[in-house]
């Protein structure tokens, strides 16, 4: 579904992503490991569009999206969760879902919206309150629902987990396998690679811009060379 | 007596006339912190579209209720369109350039503008007459007088700053401008094409802009080219006064501006000629003890 050929983006002379190469195939959880600063997060905004690659490709059903601007790449059904949330605080959790289906045009969005409240009750009990004002783990459900509004069929999370608890990772875990469940491939980066490597078919590691190691999520988990870098 | 209420009038209707300009500053910085100083040749072209409209294109005789609207469509015309080349060539090469550059840039262009209708416009090089498309009468009660022009201003312009307030929190593109306000990277995330709403914002800025310059011609009856450059500080003025990026905030800065203008071109030492001095005395006052203006957001520094 989504191919990422000898990837590389610069920041002006930095080049942060040196050479990533990685699949993910439909209806799978793919995830990206990789010690900071190792380049996720510019791969990842790199496939939505946000950077332009120096060199590589990114197809997407077999087409080549790198030239897109952001808006046509979550057209063709690429949506981004980012990194530390970024929601629009100033606005309420009513209006951050809204955003989030902004290019639609069909007439469920209210249906969407009730369905991101039932699965995450808080939000809809608070719809009418500014987002700033959540807690991080509320507002990583929003972040989350916000991203589904798109109705996308790739999803890419950039550390969901980052800074929650132990019981919010895990039902943030559950979301994002019931959401697989449902039929939406899964892109995700992850720090905590415990538990991201636990729900991937595959993962890969990012080491100073360069896919080193790939393989099924649990045979990663078992890799010592994982472990010892990943797992302490 | 009189003379204070005669100036508390005029005050309200510059207040007016300078509100719907310092909403196109408003806007524009609210959504990419671009201090569009040719905003005020904005609304200087629109008042020469009109006048061109009225002096070359339509017959003599047309009752003022028809020359009216058409005069405000053709001012907005010429105002929305200069707006947009000016987005288009001036400042979308230099989105991404360090904020100086287009703030420079928009100091170029407001100077070219004014030039360039002071050098091509038939007889510009002096004040010209505007056409006077409205009830051509007024209030008086004792040495008061009220023109129904000045009336037509005070009753449209808050209107018109509320329409804007209502657009921008309800509609779907208001909400698009304030996500690209709050967040660009994010906002293209949720698909937002930020050329498409940044365009948009100059144009309902522009939009404003053109009724704006109607409204000062057939209230003050002429215009010249430097109408724009004179009313523009002020706007801003009332811009950053208010809380720059708030509509609510340009609108009571203007009439904060109008006012103190006008009394203390009345009362104040210097009088007439050195009015605007007193405009900004009140600006560097309110900013020692309120830098974020009366209504403004602090900056607040994002995680
Ligand atoms: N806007 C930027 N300008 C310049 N350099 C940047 C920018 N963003 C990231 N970098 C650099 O690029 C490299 C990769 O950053 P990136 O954010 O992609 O890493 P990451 O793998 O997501 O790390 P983390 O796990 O900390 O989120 C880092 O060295 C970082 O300092
Ligand atoms: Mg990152």
């Amino acid at each position: 579904m989504l191919e990422v050929n000898g990837l590389s983006v610069a920041y002006g002379a930095i080049e942060a992503v040196k050479d990533v190469s990685f699949t993910v195939a439909e209806g799978q959880v793919v995830c990206l490991v990789g010690a900071n600063g190792a380049g996720k997060s510019t791969t990842l905004r790199t496939v939505s569009g946000l950077l332009r690659p120096r060199r590589g490709e990114i197809l997407f059903r077999g087409r080549p999206i790198h030239h897109l601007p952001a808006h046509k790449v979550l057209a063709t059904g690429i949506a981004h969760c980012p990194e530390g949330r970024k929601l629009f605080a100033t606005m309420t959790v009513e209006e951050n879902l809204l955003l989030g289906a902004y290019l639609r045009r069909d007439h469920d969005i209210a249906r969407d919206a009730a369905h991101v409240y039932e699965l995450f009750p808080v939000l809809g009990q608070r719809r009418h309150q500014k987002a700033g004002l959540f807690s991080g783990g509320e507002q990583q459900m929003l972040a989350i629902g916000r991203a589904m509004m798109a109705r996308p069929s790739l999803l890419m999370f950039d550390e969901p987990t980052m800074g929650l608890s132990p019981i919010m990772i895990q039902r943030i875990m559950d979301t994002i396998g019931v959401l697989r469940d449902q039929g939406t491939t899964i892109l995700m980066v992850e720090q905590n690679a415990l538990a991201a490597l636990a729900l991937s078919d595959h993962g890969y590691v990012i080491d100073l811009g360069r896919t080193t190691l790939s393989g099924p999520g649990r045979q990663l988990l078992a890799d010592p060379r994982v472990r010892e870098a990943y797992l302490g | 007596m009189a003379t204070l209420a005669q100036q508390i009038v005029n005050g309200l209707v510059l207040g007016a006339l300078i509100g719907l300009i310092a909403l196109g500053y408003t806007m524009v910085y609210g959504i990419i912190k671009l201090i569009n100083f040719a905003h005020g040749e904005v609304f200087m072209v629109g008042a020469f579209g009109a006048h061109f409209t009225s002096a070359y294109l339509l017959p003599d005789a047309m009752p003022w209720y028809a020359a009216l609207p058409v005069l405000c469509v053709a001012a907005v015309a010429v105002s929305v369109t200069v707006a947009v080349l000016m987005e288009r060539l001036a400042y979308r090469p230099l989105r991404d350039a360090h904020s100086l550059a287009p703030l420079i840039t928009a100091l170029g262009v407001s100077i070219l503008l004014q030039e360039v209708v002071r050098v091509f416009y038939p007889g510009a090089t002096a004040p010209l007459p505007f056409p006077r498309v409205f009830v051509d009468s007024q209030l008086t009660a004792g040495s008061l007088i009220v023109q129904w022009t000045g009336v037509l201003a005070v009753a449209v312009s808050p209107l018109l700053a509320a329409a804007l307030h209502w657009y921008v929190e309800r509609s779907r593109l208001g909400r698009a401008m304030r996500a690209v306000a709050e967040d660009p990277d994010t906002a293209r995330l949720m698909g937002i094409d930020l050329n498409r709403v940044i365009l948009a914002t100059f144009v309902l800025g522009a939009v404003l802009a053109g009724l704006g310059a109607v409204l000062y011609g057939i209230h003050y009856g002429q215009i010249d080219t430097t109408m724009g450059f004179q009313n523009g500080i002020f706007a801003f003025t009332a811009a950053v006064l208010g809380g720059i990026g708030s509509i609510r905030g340009a609108m009571l800065g203007a009439f904060c501006i109008g006012m103190v203008k006008s009394l203390a071109g009345q009362y104040a030492w210097g009088g007439a000629q050195y009015d605007y001095v007193w405009v900004f005395v009140l600006l560097i006052l309110v900013l020692m003890f309120r830098p974020q203006g009366f209504l403004g957001r602090l900056e607040r520094v994002r995680a």
